[in-house]
Protein backbone atom coordinates (compact mmCIF):
# COMPACT_ATOMS: atom_id res chain seq x y z
CA UNK A 1 0.00 0.00 0.00
CA UNK A 2 3.00 2.49 0.79
CA UNK A 3 4.66 1.77 -2.46
CA UNK A 4 1.15 2.77 -4.42
CA UNK A 5 1.02 5.91 -2.50
CA UNK A 6 4.92 6.44 -3.46
CA UNK A 7 4.23 6.14 -6.83
CA UNK A 8 1.25 8.80 -7.43
CA UNK A 9 2.13 10.81 -4.61
CA UNK A 10 4.40 14.11 -4.74
CA UNK A 11 4.85 16.50 -2.88
CA UNK A 12 3.73 20.23 -3.68
CA UNK A 13 6.95 21.30 -4.71
CA UNK A 14 7.59 18.70 -6.88
CA UNK A 15 3.80 19.26 -8.38
CA UNK A 16 5.02 23.01 -9.12
CA UNK A 17 8.40 21.88 -10.35
CA UNK A 18 6.58 19.23 -13.38
CA UNK A 19 3.65 22.62 -13.41
CA UNK A 20 7.00 24.79 -14.87
CA UNK A 21 7.87 22.01 -17.41
CA UNK A 22 4.51 21.62 -18.32
CA UNK A 23 4.86 25.50 -19.64
CA UNK A 24 7.52 24.58 -21.86
CA UNK A 25 6.70 21.14 -22.91
CA UNK A 26 9.49 19.53 -20.98
CA UNK A 27 7.14 17.31 -18.59
CA UNK A 28 7.06 13.30 -19.32
CA UNK A 29 4.13 11.38 -19.59
CA UNK A 30 4.11 9.90 -16.06
CA UNK A 31 4.98 13.94 -14.59
CA UNK A 32 1.45 14.75 -16.17
CA UNK A 33 0.06 11.87 -14.98
CA UNK A 34 1.42 12.67 -11.50
CA UNK A 35 0.96 15.89 -11.50
CA UNK A 36 -2.95 15.21 -13.03
CA UNK A 37 -3.54 12.93 -9.51
CA UNK A 38 -2.65 15.91 -7.08
CA UNK A 39 -4.72 18.14 -9.22
CA UNK A 40 -7.20 16.00 -8.18
CA UNK A 41 -6.97 16.58 -4.54
CA UNK A 42 -4.92 19.80 -4.00
CA UNK A 43 -6.04 23.11 -3.70
CA UNK A 44 -3.32 24.64 -3.65
CA UNK A 45 -1.63 22.87 -6.59
CA UNK A 46 -4.68 23.95 -8.83
CA UNK A 47 -4.36 27.43 -7.67
CA UNK A 48 -0.55 27.52 -8.29
CA UNK A 49 -1.09 25.65 -12.18
CA UNK A 50 -3.91 27.98 -12.70
CA UNK A 51 -1.85 31.30 -12.45
CA UNK A 52 1.36 29.47 -14.06
CA UNK A 53 -0.46 28.66 -17.05
CA UNK A 54 -2.29 32.00 -17.43
CA UNK A 55 1.58 33.45 -17.28
CA UNK A 56 2.33 31.39 -20.06
CA UNK A 57 -0.61 32.40 -22.34
CA UNK A 58 -0.27 35.87 -21.09
CA UNK A 59 3.26 36.11 -22.59
CA UNK A 60 2.25 33.92 -25.94
CA UNK A 61 -0.34 36.62 -25.81
CA UNK A 62 2.05 39.41 -25.90
CA UNK A 63 4.16 38.17 -28.23
CA UNK A 64 7.18 39.51 -26.44
CA UNK A 65 10.20 40.24 -28.91
CA UNK A 66 13.93 40.63 -27.69
CA UNK A 67 16.86 42.46 -29.43
CA UNK A 68 19.30 40.26 -31.23
CA UNK A 69 22.19 39.67 -29.23
CA UNK A 70 24.78 40.91 -31.97
CA UNK A 71 22.62 44.15 -32.41
CA UNK A 72 23.08 44.59 -28.99
CA UNK A 73 26.84 43.77 -28.86
CA UNK A 74 27.18 46.84 -31.30
CA UNK A 75 25.03 49.21 -29.88
CA UNK A 76 27.29 48.73 -26.23
CA UNK A 77 30.27 49.69 -28.14
CA UNK A 78 29.35 52.45 -29.80
CA UNK A 79 27.57 53.73 -26.61
CA UNK A 80 30.65 53.19 -24.87
CA UNK A 81 33.07 54.62 -27.58
CA UNK A 82 30.45 58.06 -27.68
CA UNK A 83 30.54 58.22 -24.01
CA UNK A 84 34.80 57.92 -23.86
CA UNK A 85 34.83 60.48 -26.67
CA UNK A 86 32.94 62.49 -24.31
CA UNK A 87 34.81 62.56 -21.74
CA UNK A 88 38.16 63.01 -23.72
CA UNK A 89 36.29 66.19 -24.97
CA UNK B 1 13.13 67.25 -5.55
CA UNK B 2 14.64 65.00 -8.51
CA UNK B 3 16.74 61.56 -7.40
CA UNK B 4 16.86 60.08 -10.34
CA UNK B 5 20.18 60.08 -12.21
CA UNK B 6 21.26 58.70 -16.09
CA UNK B 7 23.40 55.78 -16.50
CA UNK B 8 24.29 54.83 -19.86
CA UNK B 9 26.50 52.17 -19.13
CA UNK B 10 23.61 50.28 -18.19
CA UNK B 11 21.18 50.99 -20.97
CA UNK B 12 21.36 48.28 -23.10
CA UNK B 13 21.17 45.81 -20.64
CA UNK B 14 18.19 47.15 -18.90
CA UNK B 15 15.94 48.89 -21.42
CA UNK B 16 17.37 48.00 -25.01
CA UNK B 17 14.18 44.92 -25.49
CA UNK B 18 12.03 47.05 -23.36
CA UNK B 19 12.33 49.88 -26.38
CA UNK B 20 12.69 47.13 -29.05
CA UNK B 21 9.48 45.77 -27.76
CA UNK B 22 8.12 49.32 -27.70
CA UNK B 23 9.28 49.95 -31.26
CA UNK B 24 8.79 46.71 -33.30
CA UNK B 25 5.05 46.94 -32.00
CA UNK B 26 4.53 50.57 -33.91
CA UNK B 27 6.63 50.23 -36.86
CA UNK B 28 6.23 46.38 -37.53
CA UNK B 29 9.61 45.91 -38.84
CA UNK B 30 12.41 44.56 -37.04
CA UNK B 31 15.07 46.67 -38.48
CA UNK B 32 13.32 49.71 -38.60
CA UNK B 33 12.56 48.92 -34.91
CA UNK B 34 16.61 48.40 -34.31
CA UNK B 35 17.48 51.32 -35.88
CA UNK B 36 15.14 53.77 -34.19
CA UNK B 37 16.36 52.21 -30.79
CA UNK B 38 19.90 53.25 -31.61
CA UNK B 39 18.99 56.65 -32.76
CA UNK B 40 17.03 56.70 -29.26
CA UNK B 41 20.33 55.93 -27.47
CA UNK B 42 22.56 57.92 -29.46
CA UNK B 43 20.07 60.58 -28.80
CA UNK B 44 19.92 60.02 -25.24
CA UNK B 45 23.66 60.12 -24.87
CA UNK B 46 23.37 63.56 -26.43
CA UNK B 47 21.03 65.20 -24.77
CA UNK B 48 21.99 63.95 -21.22
CA UNK B 49 23.09 67.14 -19.89
CA UNK B 50 19.05 68.27 -20.28
CA UNK B 51 18.03 65.42 -18.51
CA UNK B 52 16.21 66.88 -15.12
CA UNK B 53 15.86 63.46 -13.48
CA UNK B 54 11.95 64.53 -13.11
CA UNK B 55 11.01 61.12 -14.67
CA UNK B 56 12.85 57.64 -14.44
CA UNK B 57 15.26 57.22 -16.92
CA UNK B 58 13.03 54.64 -18.89
CA UNK B 59 10.12 56.93 -19.44
CA UNK B 60 12.84 59.32 -20.71
CA UNK B 61 13.82 56.95 -22.99
CA UNK B 62 10.10 56.10 -24.00
CA UNK B 63 9.69 59.60 -24.63
CA UNK B 64 12.72 60.18 -26.92
CA UNK B 65 11.88 57.24 -28.91
CA UNK B 66 8.46 58.37 -29.29
CA UNK B 67 9.84 61.32 -31.29
CA UNK B 68 11.70 59.21 -33.12
CA UNK B 69 8.65 56.90 -34.01
CA UNK B 70 6.91 60.18 -35.41
CA UNK B 71 10.28 61.39 -37.05
CA UNK B 72 10.02 57.67 -38.79
CA UNK B 73 6.37 58.44 -39.98
CA UNK B 74 6.88 62.19 -40.70
CA UNK B 75 9.64 61.01 -43.57
CA UNK B 76 7.80 58.00 -44.94
CA UNK B 77 4.84 61.05 -45.02
CA UNK B 78 6.65 63.32 -46.94
CA UNK B 79 7.12 63.24 -50.23
CA UNK B 80 10.60 62.16 -50.81
CA UNK B 81 9.81 59.75 -48.36
CA UNK B 82 6.89 58.04 -49.91
CA UNK B 83 8.58 58.23 -53.26
CA UNK B 84 11.21 56.23 -51.47
CA UNK B 85 9.10 53.58 -50.35
CA UNK B 86 6.62 53.27 -53.08
CA UNK B 87 10.14 52.92 -55.38
CA UNK B 88 11.11 50.23 -53.20
CA UNK B 89 7.73 48.95 -52.92
CA UNK B 90 7.10 48.51 -56.47
CA UNK B 91 10.47 46.66 -56.90
CA UNK B 92 8.57 43.22 -55.33
CA UNK B 93 5.48 43.34 -57.75
CA UNK B 94 4.42 45.05 -60.96
CA UNK B 95 1.03 45.70 -59.07
CA UNK B 96 0.04 49.01 -57.44
CA UNK B 97 -0.95 48.51 -54.39
CA UNK B 98 -2.39 50.91 -51.30
CA UNK B 99 1.60 50.69 -50.10
CA UNK B 100 0.92 53.17 -47.40
CA UNK B 101 -2.00 50.90 -45.60
CA UNK B 102 -0.17 47.85 -45.73
CA UNK B 103 3.39 49.53 -44.38
CA UNK B 104 1.54 50.60 -41.50
CA UNK B 105 -1.33 47.91 -41.19
CA UNK B 106 -1.88 46.23 -37.93
CA UNK B 107 -0.15 42.99 -38.22
CA UNK B 108 -2.72 41.18 -35.99
CA UNK B 109 -5.67 39.39 -37.58
CA UNK B 110 -7.89 41.06 -34.13
CA UNK B 111 -9.33 44.07 -34.12
CA UNK B 112 -7.27 47.17 -33.24
CA UNK B 113 -8.80 47.40 -29.46
CA UNK B 114 -6.75 43.43 -29.10
CA UNK B 115 -3.71 44.81 -30.53
CA UNK B 116 -3.67 47.73 -28.36
CA UNK B 117 -4.47 45.42 -25.11
CA UNK B 118 -1.42 43.30 -26.10
CA UNK B 119 1.20 45.98 -26.52
CA UNK B 120 -0.36 47.09 -23.18
CA UNK B 121 0.07 43.39 -21.47
CA UNK B 122 3.64 43.47 -23.63
CA UNK B 123 4.51 46.52 -21.83
CA UNK B 124 3.21 45.23 -18.43
CA UNK B 125 5.48 41.99 -18.95
CA UNK B 126 8.55 43.83 -19.40
CA UNK B 127 7.91 46.12 -16.57
CA UNK B 128 7.83 43.41 -14.27
CA UNK B 129 10.61 41.64 -15.78
CA UNK B 130 12.84 44.60 -14.93
CA UNK B 131 12.00 44.38 -12.07
CA UNK B 132 13.43 40.36 -11.78
CA UNK B 133 17.44 40.36 -10.56
CA UNK B 134 19.45 40.47 -13.52
CA UNK B 135 20.28 36.15 -14.29
CA UNK B 136 16.49 35.63 -13.21
CA UNK B 137 15.34 38.07 -16.42
CA UNK B 138 17.99 36.66 -18.76
CA UNK B 139 17.00 33.13 -18.10
CA UNK B 140 13.32 33.75 -18.21
CA UNK B 141 14.15 35.91 -21.44
CA UNK B 142 16.06 32.61 -23.11
CA UNK B 143 13.50 30.26 -21.64
CA UNK B 144 10.57 31.42 -22.76
CA UNK B 145 10.55 34.07 -25.34
CA UNK B 146 13.32 33.08 -27.05
CA UNK B 147 12.35 29.68 -26.88
CA UNK B 148 15.86 28.05 -26.03
CA UNK B 149 16.37 24.21 -24.43
CA UNK B 150 17.08 23.60 -21.38
CA UNK B 151 20.51 21.49 -22.68
CA UNK B 152 21.69 25.36 -24.37
CA UNK B 153 21.11 27.81 -21.77
CA UNK B 154 22.98 25.44 -19.04
CA UNK B 155 25.88 24.75 -21.73
CA UNK B 156 25.90 28.85 -22.18
CA UNK B 157 25.13 29.80 -18.66
CA UNK B 158 27.21 26.78 -16.99
CA UNK B 159 24.53 26.09 -14.39
CA UNK B 160 23.05 22.60 -14.24
CA UNK B 161 19.13 21.82 -15.11
CA UNK B 162 18.05 21.35 -11.52
CA UNK B 163 19.37 25.04 -11.09
CA UNK B 164 17.72 26.67 -13.86
CA UNK B 165 14.31 24.72 -13.10
CA UNK B 166 14.83 26.69 -9.30
CA UNK B 167 15.65 30.13 -11.71
CA UNK B 168 12.57 29.65 -13.49
CA UNK B 169 10.48 28.62 -10.89
CA UNK B 170 11.32 31.99 -8.84
CA UNK B 171 11.26 33.72 -11.91
CA UNK B 172 7.87 32.88 -12.43
CA UNK B 173 6.28 33.28 -9.52
CA UNK B 174 7.90 36.59 -9.28
CA UNK B 175 6.59 37.44 -12.70
CA UNK B 176 3.02 36.53 -11.30
CA UNK B 177 2.31 38.27 -8.43
CA UNK B 178 3.42 41.21 -10.19
CA UNK B 179 1.47 40.96 -13.24
CA UNK B 180 -1.57 40.19 -10.27
CA UNK B 181 -1.45 43.83 -8.81
CA UNK B 182 -0.70 45.12 -12.52
CA UNK B 183 -2.98 42.67 -15.30
CA UNK B 184 -4.58 40.00 -13.77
Amino acid sequence: MKTKKSIFFITYEEAQHICNKLQYGEATFWERVKLNFRLLWCRITNEYTRKNTKLTSLCEMADLKVMDDKKKDELKDMLNKQLSESKDK
Amino acid sequence: MSTNTLDPTKWIDNYADYLYNYSVSRVSDSDTAQDLVQETFLAALKSSNNYKGDASERTWLISILKRKIIDYYRKINSKKGKAEVRMSYNTDSEEEGNWMEERISDPYDGNAEDSMQNEELGIAIQECMGKLPVKQAQIFKMKTIEGYETEAICNELNITPSNLWVIIHRARTALTACLEKNWF
